[in-house]
C-alpha cells in the first residue's frame, strides 16, 4: 500500500464547555491513501465533522485536540498557523456541511474564485479570471464567463454547490474533503453533484473523503468506508464487506432499519434507544446499551479496533470476520 | 369498496406574487399546485413525493382547509370541506390532523410535553381533566413513551421522542386521517425505523390513513399503499408502489428513482438529468417537464399531458409512455 498521503492516529478532541470539558473524539485512527475514495457515515453528532475540522485546525481554541495528523512529512496537531493555512484549501481541501458559511453573498463569484486562485496558486488579474472560468466549466456549468458575474443568490442551490467545488479544487487538492455536499439538494440534483465528484476524482487521482450520513451515498461514490459511532470509528472496510459482512453489531443495526428499494416489504429492524449523549456516555462500548449482542463484558472496557482480516477493522469484542 | 375518506378533485392554488428584478418587477401567477386529484381509502395510505417546490407542502395545507383553493373541491367522508374557521370545519378538523418535519418546532418549549398532548381536549372541551390525563397517558402509551415523560419538557427529550409527542398529540382526538409532511427527515437514520414501525402498528390498530409526505423514496414505499409523483404542482404519475419503483412509466420517476443511492445498482442505467426544476412562475409549455425530459419530442412542448391509465391500474402524465390509453 505504501505510505498514506495522510495518517490520523489517536485524534481527540476535547471541547470546553464552560463547567465541563466534553470529549467529542476519542482517539481516532484513519490512514488514506493517494486516489483514494473514503466514505465517513454515522449518525448526528457521531464526530464525523470535528474530525476533519480538528485535523485542518479550524475548531478555534475552545477546543483541545490530542493524537497526530501526519501529512505529506509533519504533523498537523500543533502546528504553526501559517503550516495549516498553506496546508488548507491548497493541499486538502474541503467542502463544508454548511453552505451559507463558504460563499460570501456581496461577492461576485468570480471574485470569489479569483482570490482563492490568488491565496492557493499566485494566479491574478486575466489569468485568474481565465482559470475561474475554466473551473466554472470544468464543474458543470454552462456559459461560465458570463456567470463570473453572477452572485450567489443568482444561483439555484445546485450550481451554488458546483461554484463550491470550484472553489474547492482552486488549489489543486490532493484531498478533497466534503462534508454532506448534497444533503440540502434535491435528489435529481444531488445525483449531478455526486457524478460530478467521481469524474473529478477518475481525471485527478485525487482523494476523496465523502461524509454523509446516507450510506447508500457512500456505497456508490466510494470504495471504503469508515462509521462512526459516539467520537470513534467502530467499523472500517471495504464498500462490499459492509453491506455482505458487517462485523460490528451498529453496522448490522443500521443496514437493518433501512428499507429496500425492491423485493417484498419486511419490517424495519430499528435500533433501540437513542445515541448517548458526549458527557454521559456508557461505560465501555458506547453501543453496549442498545446492542442485541449485549454481555457483561462489553461493559468492562472500550473494545480496541481489531483487524479481521487486511482492510477490515472493527472494534467489538464479538466482532469476528464475515460475521456479526 | 368503502366510500372513500377524502376525495380531492381538481386542487389548484396559485399565488399572485411580482415577478422579475426589482426595477421591472410585474405581477405574475405562482402555479404552487396545478390541477391535483386523488382519492384516499380509510386504512390506506398515500404516498406523497417529488422535489423541493412541486407542491407537496401546499397540497396538504389545502387538503387540511388551512389555506383556501383557488379551484377544486375537497370531500371528507362524502362531505365537501366546509370554509375554514366555521363551526362545521372545526368540528371536521377532529378528523384530520397534520404533523410537521421539525418536532421542536411543533411544540412549545415552555410547556411540559404531557399537557400538549392534552392541549386538543381542552380546545374541543371534552372530558374531565383527570379523565383527559388518563386519555394521554394512554395515548403517550401506544406511541412507546412512559409516564415519566408526561412532565418533562421538549429539551429533555431526543428528536425521536419529540416526535412521538407530535404524533401522540396528533392522535389523542382520534382522528381517521393524519397528514405526515416529512415526519421523520430531521431524524436519525436509526430512529427513523422506530417512527416508521410505529406508523405502521397505529394504522393496524386504529384504521387510520395517512398522507404521508416525503422525499425518501425508500421509507415512502415502505409505508404506502399507492403513490403519487408530483412535478410543478401536478401528478405525473400514480399506482402501486412495487410498480412504480420497480418500472417507473414517467421519464421523471425514472429519473427520481435512479437518483437514490443503493449498495448494489442492479443492471438499472443511472439516468442524470440536466438542469434546475424550472420555476413555478414560468412553467413551461406543454409538458411542465419537457425542457429536463432526455426522450421529449415535439409534441411535448405544446400539448399537456392528461393522467391516463396504464394496463396495471397505474396512472400517468406522459405523451409516450408505452401502453398509456388515449384519452
Ligand atoms: N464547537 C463545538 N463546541 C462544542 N461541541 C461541539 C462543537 N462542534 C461539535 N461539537 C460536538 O461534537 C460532537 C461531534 O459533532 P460533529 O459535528 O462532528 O458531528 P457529525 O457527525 O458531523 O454530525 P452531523 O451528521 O449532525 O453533521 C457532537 O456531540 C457535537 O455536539
Ligand atoms: N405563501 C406563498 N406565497 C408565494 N409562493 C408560495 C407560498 N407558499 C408556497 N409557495 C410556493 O409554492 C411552491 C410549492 O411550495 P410547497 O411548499 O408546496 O412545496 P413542497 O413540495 O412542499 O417543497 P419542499 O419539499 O421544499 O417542502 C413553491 O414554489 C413555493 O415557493
Ligand atoms: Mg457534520
Ligand atoms: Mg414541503
Amino acid at each position: 500500500m505504501g505510505v498514506p498521503l495522510i495518517d490520523i492516529r489517536g485524534l481527540t478532541v476535547d471541547f470546553d464547555a464552560g463547567q465541563r470539558v466534553v470529549r467529542a473524539l476519542h482517539g481516532v485512527d484513519l490512514a488514506i491513501h493517494g486516489g483514494e475514495a473514503v466514505g465517513l457515515v454515522g449518525e448526528s453528532g457521531s464526530g464525523k465533522s470535528v474530525t476533519w475540522l480538528a485535523a485542518l485546525g479550524l475548531l478555534g481554541n475552545r477546543a483541545r485536540i490530542g493524537g497526530e495528523v501526519l501529512f505529506e512529512g509533519r504533523n498537523l496537531v500543533g502546528a504553526p498557523a501559517s503550516d495549516l493555512e498553506a496546508v488548507r484549501g491548497a493541499r486538502i481541501a474541503m467542502i463544508f456541511q454548511d453552505p451559507s458559511s463558504s460563499l460570501n453573498p456581496v461577492y461576485r463569484i468570480g471574485q470569489q474564485l479569483a482570490e482563492a486562485l490568488q491565496l492557493h496558486r499566485g494566479m491574478s488579474g486575466a489569468a485568474a479570471l481565465a482559470e475561474a472560468a475554466r473551473l466554472l466549466d470544468r464543474v458543470g456549468i454552462a456559459d461560465a464567463t458570463r456567470r463570473l458575474r453572477d452572485y450567489p443568490h443568482e444561483l439555484s442551490g445546485g450550481m451554488n454547490q458546483r461554484v463550491m467545488i470550484a472553489m474547492a479544487l482552486s488549489g489543486q487538492p490532493r484531498i478533497l474533503v466534503a462534508d454532506e455536499p448534497t444533503t440540502a439538494l434535491d435528489a435529481t440534483i444531488q445525483a449531478q453533484i455526486l457524478e460530478l465528484l467521481q469524474e473529478i476524482r477518475r481525471d485527478s487521482a485525487m482523494a476523496l473523503v465523502l461524509i454523509s450520513h446516507d450510506l447508500g451515498v457512500v456505497a456508490e461514490n466510494t470504495d471504503r468506508v469508515c462509521v462512526m459511532y459516539a467520537g470513534r470509528i467502530v467499523e472500517d472496510a471495504p464498500i462490499a464487506t459492509i453491506f455482505e459482512a458487517p462485523a460490528h453489531p451498529y453496522t448490522s443495526g443500521l443496514l437493518a432499519a433501512l428499507p429496500d428499494l425492491e423485493g417484498p416489504r419486511r419490517r424495519l429492524l430499528a435500533i433501540p434507544g437513542v445515541v448517548p449523549e458526549p458527557w454521559n456516555l456508557p461505560l465501555g462500548c458506547s453501543f453496549a446499551p442498545r446492542c442485541p449482542e449485549f454481555e457483561r463484558a462489553c461493559e468492562a472496557a472500550v473494545p480496541p479496533a481489531i483487524e479481521l482480516v487486511h482492510g477490515h477493522r472493527a472494534a467489538c469484542i464479538h466482532a469476528r470476520s464475515g460475521s456479526a | 369498496m368503502s366510500e372513500p375518506l377524502l376525495q380531492a378533485e381538481g386542487l389548484v392554488r396559485h399565488y399572485r406574487i411580482r415577478h422579475g428584478s426589482r426595477l421591472f418587477s410585474h405581477p405574475a401567477t405562482l402555479r404552487a399546485v396545478d390541477g391535483v386529484s386523488f382519492t384516499l381509502q380509510p386504512g390506506r395510505t398515500l404516498g406523497l413525493v417529488g422535489e423541493s417546490g412541486c407542491g407537496k407542502t401546499t397540497t396538504a395545507r389545502l387538503v387540511l382547509g388551512l389555506l383556501p383553493l383557488t379551484e377544486g373541491e375537497i370531500r371528507l367522508q362524502g362531505e365537501t370541506l366546509p370554509q375554514a374557521g366555521s363551526m362545521r370545519w372545526r368540528e371536521l378538523r377532529r378528523v384530520m390532523q397534520m404533523v410537521y418535519q421539525d418536532p421542536l418546532a411543533a411544540l412549545d418549549r415552555r410547556i411540559a410535553v404531557g399537557r400538549q398532548v392534552m392541549e386538543p381536549l381542552v380546545i374541543h372541551a371534552i372530558g374531565a381533566p383527570a379523565e383527559r390525563r388518563d386519555r394521554a397517558m394512554a395515548i403517550l402509551q401506544s406511541v412507546g413513551l412512559q409516564a415519566h415523560h408526561f412532565d418533562r419538557y421538549p429539551h429533555e427529550l431526543s428528536g425521536g421522542q419529540r416526535q412521538r409527542i407530535v404524533l401522540a398529540r396528533a392522535l389523542i382526538l382520534s382522528p381517521r386521517l393524519l397528514v405526515c409532511d416529512e415526519p421523520i427527515s430531521a431524524l436519525d437514520v436509526s430512529i427513523q425505523a422506530q417512527v416508521v414501525n410505529l406508523l405502521l402498528d397505529l394504522q393496524a390498530e386504529m384504521g387510520l390513513a395517512y398522507l404521508f409526505i416525503s422525499h425518501d423514496l425508500r421509507m415512502v414505499r415502505q409505508v404506502s399503499h399507492e403513490v403519487a409523483v408530483m412535478y410543478l404542482g401536478r401528478i405525473v404519475e400514480r399506482g402501486d408502489p412495487d410498480r412504480l419503483f420497480a418500472a417507473p412509466s414517467h421519464p421523471y420517476t425514472q429519473a427520481l428513482v435512479s437518483a437514490i443511492p443503493v449498495a448494489h445498482r442492479s443492471g438499472r442505467q443511472r439516468l442524470i438529468l440536466k438542469g434546475d426544476p424550472p420555476n413555478p412562475v414560468d412553467v413551461p409549455t406543454g409538458c411542465a417537464f419537457h425542457e429536463r425530459c432526455p426522450i421529449a419530442v415535439a409534441r411535448c412542448r405544446t400539448e399537456t399531458p392528461a393522467l391516463r391509465p396504464l394496463a396495471d391500474g397505474r396512472h400517468v402524465a406522459c405523451h409516450l409512455a408505452p401502453g398509456a390509453a388515449d384519452a
